[in-house]
């Protein structure tokens, strides 16, 4: 091991996936050994038998998939909403002075404390799962895409103003494609909290999602379901994560990400 | 073919202070007439302001007295009649070597198969064959300055601003590139205003050399370069040259000892 020395590919799976091996035989040790009583933590076998119940006995894939829709929902909301908003407030000044303010204090408001306003308003359907998302990401999402898109090389700005390049053409054609790498990363990032917030969301006031199984789950003390439900949640995550990052390469061969 | 005449009338350029400080004067009254199809080298000590009167023609910095005229008609923002090469390395990293010459063509609306025709001609012409499709990340200092030299000639501007372009290559592609630019001088005549610190790049380009004095910077002194075009590296070695290297190194290290001493 040297500092800062990259390792190999190879190498680097067998590391991360021997952390995986590492933390189930701890887990295993715990449980199998004794020493957590099966009442606060199930073992890994009746983890996965308590999925497999769930998965072939409880449709908990419907479930899997409401959860996945809300979260997709309320992110594409969210992005529609805040990438537009942030562009314009990172390549023009007086838009920023004008929303910047407001956004640093409404992104500390916690998501998970309006579901109470939010039941009030618009009862406990979809809308009321999506609104949670949205306002726990719409905020740090324009921040964000704010501060990528304001970090755009003034250099290259100059250079297109000499090409003959107005106002919109170098939103176009220059701040727009130098953010984009970075906000696509920005996306993958929030879409991580996304997933935070739709499991509080679903935790009050569901009848189906991931969230609302945990939950179901609790009342009957089964440790075993709540840990698959989670388990899953981070794999979906990871899935996810992965699929995001090989689309920001395809998309943005020029850039070294 | 260029036929703008281009006139610097009593240009200043003073910067605000910061905080307490009293403004810095980075120009002193400017007064430059350049004909059409001249290349005029304006060579002067760093900080001397002599990029700061390239950005105010290029329009992207303001003066703070005087004015700019092309062929009469003020300057007050940047254009597509001004082609501008920078020191920075400023090609667009997302478009290839291809996209970036293409990208004033497309800003004026040129059809594909004109700007396709454009491009392969100035990439033929500043030596990038086979690297059209190149990513600028790919490409070596030289050859990203070359493209920026290209994008900004596809654009057929009346008047090429040159600031520094290949101050930041190494000795031996820099001589190159100055031969490229010379040799496409040569054919088009553009009216070219070139800054740079370096007296042998600026004798074996320009037809005209102005020196600018240490901060608050001013011409203080008018080379004519009475050597024949078409030139070629083995110039830089005849008595001609060297008695004008002579002159301007006399000028030029007056300002130096000046500048650093401010700074001191």
């Amino acid at each position: 091991m040297e500092p800062l020395k990259p390792v190999s590919p190879g190498a680097r799976i067998a590391l991360g996936a021997g952390f995986f091996a590492v933390f189930i035989a701890a887990w295993g040790l715990a449980t199998y050994g004794g020493w957590v009583p099966p009442l606060f933590l199930a073992s890994p076998g009746r983890t996965l038998l308590a999925g497999w119940s769930l998965l072939t006995e409880f449709g908990f894939l419907g479930d899997i998939a409401v959860t996945i829709w809300r979260v997709v929902g309320g992110f594409l909301i969210a992005a529609v909403l805040a990438v537009p908003l942030g562009l314009l407030m990172g390549a023009f000044k007086p838009i920023e002075a004008f929303f910047e303010p407001f956004l640093s204090f409404a992104r500390y408001l916690p998501a998970s404390a309006f579901i109470p306003l939010l039941i009030l308003w618009a009862g406990v359907g979809e809308a009321q799962k999506l609104s949670v998302i949205v306002i726990g990401s719409v905020f740090q999402l324009v921040i964000m895409v704010a501060g990528v898109a304001g970090a755009t090389r003034p250099d290259l700005v100059e250079a297109a103003r000499t090409l003959g390049s107005g106002r919109l053409a170098i939103l176009r054609r220059v701040v727009i494609p130098a953010a984009a790498p970075q906000i696509a990363e920005t996306l993958r990032l929030v879409l991580g909290w996304a997933w935070t917030y739709v499991i509080v969301a679903e935790l009050i006031g569901a009848t189906s999602g991931i969230g609302h199984m945990i939950m179901d789950s609790q009342r009957l003390l089964d440790t075993g379901q709540m840990i698959f439900g989670i388990a899953v949640i981070g794999i979906i995550g990871l899935v996810t994560d992965l699929l995001f990052k090989a689309a920001n390469r395809r998309l943005f061969p020029w850039a070294v990400l | 073919m260029s036929a703008k005449t281009l006139r610097i009338a009593g240009v200043t350029r003073t910067f605000p202070g910061q905080r307490a400080s009293a403004p810095t004067l980075a120009l002193q009254p400017t007064d430059l007439s350049v004909a059409p199809g001249e290349f005029v080298a304006i060579l002067g000590p760093s900080g001397c302001g002599k990029s700061t009167l390239l950005r105010i023609v290029a329009g992207l910095d303001q003066p703070t007295g005087g004015q700019v005229l092309l062929d009469g008609a003020p300057v007050t923002a940047p254009g597509p009649d001004r082609g501008m090469v920078f020191q920075s390395y400023t090609l667009f990293p997302w478009l290839t070597v291809e996209g970036n010459i293409r990208y004033g063509l497309r800003e004026r609306g040129l059809p594909e198969a004109q700007q396709a025709e454009v491009a392969a001609r100035f990439i033929a012409r500043t030596g990038l064959r086979g690297f059209e499709n190149h990513w600028p990340r790919q490409l070596s200092g030289g050859m990203q300055q070359r493209t920026a030299l290209a994008r900004a000639l596809a654009n057929d501007p009346e008047i090429l601003l040159l600031d520094e372009p290949f101050g930041a290559l190494d000795h031996q592609t820099r001589e190159l590139m100055q031969e490229l630019l010379l040799e496409i001088w040569e054919a088009d005549r553009k009216t070219v205003l070139f800054v740079t610190h370096d007296i042998d790049e600026a004798i074996f380009l320009a037809n005209r050399v102005l020196v600018m004095s240490a901060r608050p910077g001013r011409v203080k002194a008018e080379v004519p370069v009475p050597l024949a075009y078409p030139r070629d590296w083995t110039m830089k070695t005849t008595p001609e040259f060297g008695a004008l290297k002579a002159r301007l190194m006399g000028e030029i290290r007056e300002e130096v000892r000046k500048a650093i001493a401010a700074a001191g």
